[in-house]
């Protein structure tokens, strides 16, 4: 399946998105996301973006005070997942202009919709920027 | 005053708020943006559930508002608090007809629902409609929901409609259609099967988006079943090439590589059609060794394609120079600082050395360096490449480490993972029986109750077997060994419960076999053990048995038993126990005790544990009683099967075999079929039979042909503890495991295992050669790491393939060539530590805006480097030579070429008041650039994003909203990619 989930949490821990693509329960995911950031954010520049989690592959990536953190099957390639980080904020940068942590925050459903181009299933299905800002663009425009 | 100042607040909002939000909404995310901590975030989210649940159920809320408020809900559930009271709103919001809205309405649904909740009926309908719309947005907003909301029950509702949508005009539609089959295909694949070819027609869909995605399917219908889709490697291996050559659109390209996530998906799918099949990875041979060449490594995109060309050279069938190609880019991982391509290389290297095991040599130090690094991951994953390369003349050093390791984690969810993995080499690469008993003792002292109780029953059964070899001594030297060390270790304190089991075990069989130690010491430390864990039932009844059986050896040699007074006192206790088992086997003890010599000696002989009870299961011993019995008119035996004389298939099966019609149900396995000479037979008594059948043929109750004798003592207790060994597997038999005086069963083991060594003279030599080394201390930096390089790599392979006379001057030749060539690689080490002392002297935060003045400070040490050792790092390569780092260049400004970028000076045009802000701006800018300046150059500035201007406004307005920079959360407003 390859990613099991997306999060965005800021450096107090604080959850800015959230997309499983696999069913957790609130208390699960609660659970889930307080162990993982809190193993993440222990961790300093050097270390490697990598982090095991009990079956999970943790893929983490820092900007400015906001962390992107992709859970992963184990058999995934670890490089090109930090590089899809990469893409989704210049993606989002593209869309807002100097994104911030404010403007995922205030256009939540934006964040969201951006994910839902990019990934189904768990799996990398669009890479090219253009195709996923178009439907989000023509939404803008018609309402 | 106030009051215009508010007014004109107001104003600059407007009444939607600045971002088309209510103000309501603008304040609440402000709240919980600036919230300290969780418990105040935690409040502000209550306050808002309270207000959301009386305003949400108000009639007539305008359809904005209501949007806003599912938006609201998404933040709730989000922040982890239930907002199952608005589900249903979410649910309504999806029959809307605006897109917007609609989509939204989705959204929440699909975060809030799972597949099987009750509200997911109500969406069916309206994904239907959708699915049906003219709006080719709306039809892709149904198809996101379905690829979430659609369960196999519903799957036949949409799934006609969605076979229509893979030929809509629309690419988007296509490719989301697609992915609905993907995942219908996850949740039943019976439901899609017929629909797989679809699969292969997308694959060439004019859109390269629709291909790309065409591939996550077909990569999870390859891994199941690989056969049927051989036809496709040669589409596959064309699909890479056009990728390769920039054949797609530029939208596609990433830093540069063309549409890398769509090779690195192609280069999986190869690397599984490839694998052991010599012709179709012929046919990929080109096509790799391409992209190898022409990938660019400087970038991390570049390097994770390499790593997926790497594991698609390692799975497909070798090839010498892609192999070569593999290595070099593995030694450059390796070589790298940044420890994420480190990562990358000892993984890429666990793969390779499958294939070509000499490769790891070149890397002796590499690895061991991030063996001995501090960061948990990188250490794991060295942990996982030397399990991989593990061979008996490195099993010592190997599982030592991996012990250490073990000790010093408390997670134990990998603290088991990485017990399991030491009881694997230990079992199969033990050099020595004496080195495998203190190997397992720490493994149970530490990881203890997290080791599976096979591994505990194994050891059992390698003390009391010995290593297959008929020789007397050496096992009766192992189990003296074992003994001695677990008198050591039974003073501990809080042993694990395996462990002890073992220990008692143990003394009991063998604890006075050699005489040294006498039985009331023996016993004494026993009873010790009993007391100490009072609380472990498992525990007590082995120290118990272990009791009885020193006593019947006593016994059994003609000594006189007395029976220290702790041990009387144990009994008795156990023999009033709550426990019926304990009961019982203390009764037992005090039976035996009180029998004579001889009856004892049969109960309980000396050190046989080990052997066989034959079993005969067709009670061949009564057939001339049956004989006789035939003679005297008695009739003859009919199973009870054919009694009935109705015959069903189960019936032919018990005419081969009748024990099975003695029972009702069988419990062990099927045997082979016997000769059918003895089946002929039937047995005419069932009642011995149903004593001894259950017992399967390896056991080890040698009471068992005492039974007739002596039944009501036949010691149920350790026929019952010897029973236990009875599922675990025969692991040391002479086939797998070595000792050291052979040689050539090492040879073979290795082979075995694909790890190195091959000839036969192998180990001989690497056994002296390994005391040669760790004799001869290096004369450089590193002589631990050096040694510890000898030890796990055991030095080139070529020495070992001389022989014997000649190694030890081989082995000195290649350890001084060796050392010359680590010779520059210390001093570049030695270079990058004083490197990294600089950088890391002043640790400041360049991405964190909270901390403004961190460049202009420390103007005495060159502001640059710091700011490189700080880089991403995959850029650290350019750090190392400053006057050549122009070359980075274009990648970062690559970055934004698809964007109107204007040169901006990092001081000016930045017209807001707030000093600490600038500061902060200009930091951030520095960092972005510092790959591409050189020293005292002054700082040359790209800004990013479409519109400078767009986020001066933005960044104005949310300060007339009341959130300033300045304020409780500054983080808010750094830009993600500054």
């Amino acid at each position: 399946m390859g990613i099991r989930f997306i999060l965005m949490v800021n450096k107090q821990g604080q959850t800015r998105l959230a997309q499983y693509y696999e069913y957790l329960t609130l208390e699960e995911r609660r659970a889930l996301e307080g162990e993982i950031v809190r193993k993440c954010l222990a961790r300093n520049e050097q270390q490697c973006s990598f982090v095991e989690h009990r079956n999970y592959k943790i893929v983490y990536r820092r900007y400015a005070s906001l962390f992107f953190l992709v859970g992963v099957d184990n058999d995934e390639n670890e490089l090109a997942i930090l590089e899809f980080i990469h893409l989704l904020v210049e993606t989002m940068d593209c869309h807002f202009g100097n994104v911030c942590e404010l403007d995922i925050m205030f256009h939540l459903e934006k964040a969201h919709f951006m994910l839902e181009e990019m990934v189904m299933n768990g799996c990398i299905v669009e890479t090219s920027k253009t195709n996923i800002l178009q439907p989000i663009q023509l939404m803008e425009k018609s309402s | 005053m106030e009051q215009l100042k508010t007014i004109g607040r107001e104003l600059a909002m407007g009444s939607q708020g600045g971002f088309g939000q209510s103000k309501e909404f603008l304040e609440l995310v402000k709240s919980i943006g600036e919230a300290r901590s969780k418990a105040e975030e935690d409040r502000i989210v209550l306050h808002e559930i309270e207000t959301l649940k009386r305003r949400i159920s108000e009639p007539d809320i305008p359809k904005r508002k209501m949007k806003e408020f599912i938006i609201r809900l998404v933040y709730i559930e989000m922040l982890g608090h239930d907002a199952s009271f608005g589900y249903i709103h979410a649910v309504k919001m999806t029959h809307d007809d605006t897109l917007l809205l609609k989509r939204t309405g989705y959204l929440a649904v699909t975060l809030f629902l799972n597949d099987d909740h009750d509200l997911i009926i109500l969406i069916v309908n309206t994904i239907q409609k959708d699915l049906k719309s003219d709006n080719y947005l709306i039809v892709c907003a149904a198809l996101n929901a379905v690829c979430r909301l659609i369960n196999d029950e519903t799957i036949p509702a949409v799934l006609p409609q969605v076979v229509d949508l893979l030929g809509h005009q629309k690419e988007a539609v296509r490719k989301k259609a697609i992915m609905a089959l993907h995942r219908f295909y996850h949740k039943s694949p019976s439901s899609v099967s017929h629909l797989f070819p679809n699969f292969r027609k997308r694959l060439c869909d004019n859109d390269p988006g629709v291909m790309g995605a065409t591939l996550c399917p077909l990569f999870d219908l390859i891994t199941v079943d690989v056969n049927s889709y051989k036809d496709l490697v040669l589409s596959f291996v064309s699909i890479l090439k056009q990728v390769a050559e920039r054949r797609l659109p530029k939208g596609y390209d990433y830093h540069q590589m063309p549409a890398p996530f769509i090779q690195i998906r192609l280069l999986k799918i190869l690397a599984l059609l490839g694998s052991g099949d010599k012709l179709a990875s012929e046919k990929m041979y080109t096509v790799v060794g391409d992209i190898f060449r022409k990938c660019d490594s400087t970038s991390n995109i570049g390097n994770a394609v390499l790593y997926e060309c790497i594991c698609c050279v390692s799975s497909i069938y070798p090839n010498p120079k892609l192999l070569e190609a593999a290595a070099d880019v593995i030694s450059r991982f390796l070589k790298s600082d940044s420890h994420n391509l480190k990562y990358m290389g000892i993984d890429a290297l666990g793969r390779l050395i499958k294939i070509s095991p000499e490769i790891a040599e070149q890397h002796q130090l590499a690895v061991i360096d991030c063996l001995e690094d501090p960061d948990d991951t990188l250490k794991r994953k060295t942990f996982e490449l030397l399990y991989k390369m593990t061979k008996s003349s490195n099993v010592e050093v190997i599982v030592d480490r991996m012990i250490d390791y073990m000790i010093s984690i408390n997670d134990n969810h990998y603290k088991t993972y990485i017990a399991s993995r030491c009881v694997e080499l230990a079992e199969q690469f033990a050099p020595s029986n004496h080195w495998f008993i203190q190997t397992m003792n720490k493994v149970f002292e530490h990881a203890g109750d997290l080791v599976n109780i096979k591994v505990a029953h194994n050891l059992m059964r390698l003390i009391a077997e010995g290593f297959g070899e008929d020789d007397d001594a050496a096992d009766s030297q192992l189990r003296s060994s074992a003994v001695e060390s677990y008198l050591h270790i039974i003073g501990e304190p809080k042993l694990p419960s395996v462990f002890l089991q073992v220990i008692c075990w143990v003394f009991g069989e063998y604890g006075t076999a050699d005489g040294k130690y006498s039985a009331s010491y023996i016993t004494g430390k026993l009873c010790d053990v009993a007391e100490a864990y009072s609380n472990d039932e498992t525990v007590k009844a082995y120290a118990v048995t272990a009791l009885m059986k020193i006593y019947a050896f006593e016994i059994a040699s003609g000594r006189k038993v007395d029976m220290l007074p702790e041990c009387q006192s144990l009994v008795e206790e156990l023999s009033a126990s709550h426990s019926t088992d304990l009961q019982q086997r203390a009764y037992e003890l005090q039976a035996v005790v009180s029998l004579d010599a001889h009856a004892v000696e049969s109960i309980m002989p000396l050190d046989a544990s080990c052997e066989d009870i034959e079993i005969d299961k067709n009670l061949s011993f009564l057939n001339s009683y049956v004989q006789q019995s035939l003679e005297n008119g008695a009739r003859p035996y009919i199973p009870e099967s054919q009694r009935s004389g109705v015959l069903d298939i189960s019936n032919f099966r018990s005419q081969d075999q009748p024990e099975a019609s003695m029972h009702g149900l069988r419990f062990e396995a099927y045997e082979l079929p016997k000769a059918p000479v003895t089946s002929r037979i039937p047995p005419a008594s069932v009642a011995p039979s149903t004593e001894l059948v259950p017992v399967p043929e390896p056991s080890y109750s040698r009471e068992t042909h005492q039974v007739a004798s002596v039944p009501s003592i036949s010691d149920a207790g350790s026929t019952e503890l010897r029973l236990r060994l009875d599922g675990v597997q025969r692991k040391w038999g002479k086939p797998t495991y070595s000792s050291p005086t052979s040689s050539t069963s090492n040879a073979s083991q290795s082979t075995s295992n694909g790890v190195t060594q091959v000839d036969s003279a192998a180990n001989v030599n690497s056994k002296a050669r390994h005391t040669h080394d760790s004799r001869k201390p290096q004369a450089e930096i590193t002589p631990e790491k050096q040694k510890l390089a000898a030890s796990l790599f055991g030095g080139p392979s070529k020495t070992e393939k001389r022989p014997t006379s000649a190694s030890h001057k081989v082995a000195k030749a290649s350890s001084h060539a060796a050392e010359k060539s680590q010779a520059p690689k210390a001093a570049v080490v030695s270079n990058q530590a004083t490197l990294d002392k600089i950088n890391h002297q002043p640790p400041p935060d360049l991405l964190d805006l909270g901390e403004p003045t961190v460049t202009n400070s420390a103007p005495s040490v060159d502001p640059f480097q710091q700011l490189e050792g700080l880089l991403d790092p995959t850029q650290v390569t350019s750090t190392v030579n400053h006057g050549a780092v122009a070359t980075e260049a274009p990648d970062i400004m690559a970055l934004y070429v698809g964007t109107p970028a204007g040169g901006q000076s990092s001081s000016a045009e930045n017209s807001l008041p707030s000093n600490s802000y600038d500061v902060n701006l200009t930091s951030e800018l520095s960092n972005l650039t510092s790959g591409t300046t050189n020293a005292g150059a002054t700082l040359t500035q790209f800004t990013k994003g479409p519109n400078p201007k767009d986020a001066l406004e933005k960044d104005a307005l949310v300060r007339q909203m009341g959130v300033t920079p300045t304020s409780q959360n500054p983080n808010l407003f750094s830009d993600l990619l500054g």
